[in-house]
């Protein structure tokens, strides 16, 4: 059995976007996104949970400085996602549909970059209350 | 009397804008919800009607027939709506939580049974951040 801790940082941000496949006509589009399709976009409350899992520190006692995640987040990934259009704003979503799904897996990889190797990282998204997502997936 | 509530979600996009105002001065009043490109939200729409109990059925009004009411009255227009565009009763007005409010209390007052008011709409643009609308 080892020390290993979970710690969590729960942040939000609000955000316009569409579903859309440009390289599918305005049927297939309508057929599969539905009215998440509309061009004149529509938007979420989005709710971002980030999971670091590692052992608490001998000298402090923290798995990571919550304050110190928390600023990467509100740095890295809520000054580009906050109040934007994800589809319009965000270079990540240029050539990438942002479902919630794709939304997780960037927020993961821009904050991985960011953090020590040995802690484990995990992204929980709400799109709505009752739609959310997990990456990665364990 | 007694009172009784439907809760109902939609989401959309929208954007705090003034068009008779310059370009700077709604983003210096208005900050990033002025981003010309929308942002958006899951609002949550508690809507409350006020009146006396049927005898017969014990119902102030059929719940049922107030979410259908709401749904056909509201919902449809604006959920994964852009509310600055794509909804008639929003058109050449502020697209802020405080209006949305009252004109949803609008749609919905003149629709209502003798003997069942409106009493308020309260809605949630955000999970820390609603206003209330009693119709005065």
């Amino acid at each position: 059995m080892n020390n290993k801790v979970a710690v969590y940082r729960k942040e939000h941000f609000n955000a316009a976007h569409r579903l859309h496949n440009s390289k599918w006509d305005e049927n297939t589009n309508t057929s599969v996104f539905g009215k998440c399709n509309n061009p004149n976009f529509h938007g979420h409350n989005y709710e971002l949970i980030v999971k670091v899992v590692g052992e608490p520190d001998v000298e402090t006692g923290f798995v990571i400085d919550l304050k110190i995640l928390s600023e990467l987040i509100e740095e890295n990934v809520l000054k580009k996602l906050d109040h934007k259009n994800l589809n319009l704003d965000v270079k990540e979503f240029e050539n990438l549909n942002p479902t919630a799904e794709n939304i997780a897996i960037v927020i993961y990889k821009i904050l991985r970059e960011k953090m020590d190797p040995a802690l484990d990282l995990q992204v929980r998204l709400y799109e709505t209350e009752r739609n959310f997502v997990e990456y990665p997936h364990v | 009397m007694v009172y009784l509530t439907r809760l109902e979600h939609f989401n959309a996009a929208h954007k705090l804008y003034n068009p008779a105002w310059s370009q700077e001065k709604n983003e210096e009043f208005f900050g990033v919800c002025a981003n010309e490109n929308w942002h958006g939200h899951n609002f949550e729409l508690y809507t409350t009607i006020k009146g006396n109990i049927d005898t017969e059925t014990g119902f102030l009004y059929d719940v049922k027939k107030l979410s259908k009411l709401i749904q056909e009255k509201v919902i449809k227009k604006l959920d994964h709506k852009n509310l600055n565009m794509d909804v008639d009763f929003l058109q050449g007005k502020m697209c802020s939580t405080e209006v949305l409010a009252i004109e949803i209390w609008k749609q919905l007052q003149n629709h209502l049974p003798s003997g069942v008011q409106l009493h308020c709409i309260k809605l949630y643009e955000t999970p820390r951040i609603y206003v209330e609308y009693f119709g005065e």
